[in-house]
């Protein structure tokens, strides 16, 4: 029961961050898509995950959309798109009927709620490469993150000293 | 926990990404955009962690959604400030607009 409120929830709360025209509270509903989607994940068995998605994916990154959209500001675009949207239905259904034949022979596998105690052993030894890769980005992240922080008179002045 | 529950979260990854896609294709606006990228991610995720869930391997699963989480954020850092500046620099959020630019 709780497993179909929580599919409903996502669902709504993914339609509507796309379909609201303001993008502050567009925000919003992706944060409410994020916390329901941990909350699925932790009720699959994958605590460590869901907890993770919970702080970054409802936290983080909802603070970084609103950040930039206050700094961006909220103009209103026309409700045009470059396909017809008749079109992009059309590519939507297609690709949800692909991506569920792909997916239809998990419904033979139950989940199983066991945990193995290798997800640390995993994460710190067996996958350093891609530790490794997440360290790279998380700096590539911090680098943007101060650019985005760097307003225009700082920019103006940076290009000022580097023509001089 | 049963088939039915397989089912459900079949359902939700589907569902993310059908939404996900649809909002890829039919916006113009650059935030708008990265939320669409972000619901599909979560779809990927949600899959990534079922699949490890379902075939006895919950580690590898979750680590690849962790090491997906990592990018997915990065991700959304690196094109909100692309965005801003974006922004700043041309004076507009429509790629219509900034697709412009290259002629």
């Amino acid at each position: 029961m709780w497993h179909f409120i929580i599919l409903v929830g996502i669902l709504f709360c993914a339609y509507q961050a796309v379909r609201d025209k303001r993008l502050l509270v567009s925000a919003i509903w992706l944060a409410g898509t994020s916390a329901l989607v941990a909350i699925m994940m932790y009720l699959i068995g994958a605590y460590q995950i869901a907890v993770i998605e919970l702080s970054v994916g409802a936290g983080l990154v909802t603070v970084l959309f609103v950040f930039a959209i206050n700094i961006a500001g909220d103009e209103p675009i026309p409700n045009l798109s470059f396909i017809p949207k008749w079109l992009a239905r059309i590519f939507t259904v297609m690709a949800i009927l692909l991506i569920g034949w792909q997916l239809l022979p998990l419904l033979d596998f139950p989940i199983n709620l066991n945990q193995d105690a290798g997800f640390q052993q995993l994460v710190w030894e067996n996958r350093k490469a891609d530790l490794y890769l997440q360290v790279v980005m998380i700096f590539a992240g911090v680098i943007s993150m101060l650019r985005l922080l760097t307003d225009e008179y700082q920019t103006r002045i940076l290009h000022k000293e580097v023509q001089e | 926990m049963n088939i039915s529950t397989s089912m459900i979260v079949l359902i939700a990854v589907i569902g993310l990404f059908g939404v996900g896609l649809y909002c890829l294709l039919i916006t113009r606006n650059l935030i708008r955009l990265l939320v669409g990228l972000q619901i599909m991610v979560k779809g990927a995720m949600l899959v990534l962690v079922f699949v490890g869930q379902s075939q006895g391997q919950p580690s590898l699963g979750q680590s690849m959604a962790l090491t997906v989480i990592v990018a997915d954020t990065i991700v959304a850092v690196v094109g909100l400030a692309l965005a801003v500046q974006v922004k700043r620099n041309v004076g507009t959020l429509d790629i219509a607009d900034i697709s412009k630019l290259k002629r």
